[in-house]
């Protein structure tokens, strides 16, 4: 059954991201998106990390999406204009983009340590509780520290948004 | 990978570790892809978000190889770091698309020369 579930959700995670890549308006790339955090939050489920999961789902798929699309709503975002473009990008891109598909795949091939496989139930170290304290007490100071990131990137976006006063 | 071996992955019910660790790269390649190739500045920020999943994918994989929960807190400081990036970011592009009314980043090109 397992392997079913992974070739499923990792068919619809990779149909979605092409997808992102290749819808010509941003709200259709936005929605791609949340179906492929929805899958990749079933594959974090297959895995043994249920809190990842669901924050997966909370954070990425309800959040985040959400801060997007009312970004592209706000800017009121039309499709991409096609005419017009530079082609540096395209020239240069793909050539990179095929050296990094190939070294990825050498070292896929050779670089691979020996792996074992993932059963469903196989680890129960994911839980909240778990999750929770580790958190409280091995990476309590990268705890803290993201605490002031978050505080630092709440300011600065109001500060950047914010409508300039005359 | 021969199909009698994937023909008995599927029969054993397991699946191997390095599947999950393909399809976290497969991703990754899709998000360099959008980024290079795509002009709407909004679709290249939902591309980064695309690759930082897919780094998550890996953490979590392996973390479910060696049985240990720290992965699993890398891929949540992941989260954090993402959520915190995606507000300044976007706020970012606000205020760019207020001054130069374009979404496009060839044309967002002040910096140069």
């Amino acid at each position: 059954m397992d392997p079913l579930f992974f070739l499923l959700f990792a068919f619809i995670t990779v149909a979605c991201g092409v997808n992102v890549v290749l819808q010509k308006h941003p709200i259709s790339s936005a929605l791609s998106l949340v179906a492929v955090m929805a899958s990749l939050a079933v594959l974090y489920l297959l895995l043994g990390a249920e809190f990842l999961a669901m924050a997966q789902m909370i954070v990425y798929a309800g959040a985040i999406m959400v801060l997007f699309v009312f970004v592209i709503m706000l800017l009121n975002a039309g499709t991409e204009a096609t005419r017009g473009r530079s082609w540096t990008a395209t020239i240069f891109g793909i050539p990179a983009i095929l050296i990094l598909i190939g070294a990825l795949a050498y070292f896929m091939q050779t670089g691979m340590p020996q792996l074992g496989s993932v059963k469903f139930g196989d680890f129960r170290g994911g839980g909240a509780y778990q999750v929770g304290y580790a958190l409280f007490t091995e990476y309590l100071l990268p705890f803290e520290v993201t605490s002031v990131l978050i505080l630092i990137a709440i300011v600065g976006a109001i500060v950047l948004a914010r409508k300039e006063l005359d | 990978m021969d199909p009698a071996q994937i023909a008995g992955i599927l029969k054993q019910g397991a699946v191997p570790t390095s599947w999950y660790l393909a399809l976290s790269a497969v991703l990754f390649v899709i998000g360099v892809a959008g980024f290079v190739l795509r002009r709407n500045i909004i679709t290249v920020f939902m591309c980064i978000e695309l690759m930082l999943n897919a780094v998550n994918l890996s953490f979590i994989a392996f973390a479910h190889e060696h049985k240990q929960v720290s992965g699993h807190l890398f891929a949540f400081f992941v989260m954090v770091v993402a959520a915190a990036e995606a507000a300044v970011g976007l706020a970012i592009i606000l205020t760019v698309f207020r001054n130069r009314s374009t979404l496009n980043i060839d044309e967002i090109d002040s910096l140069k020369n």
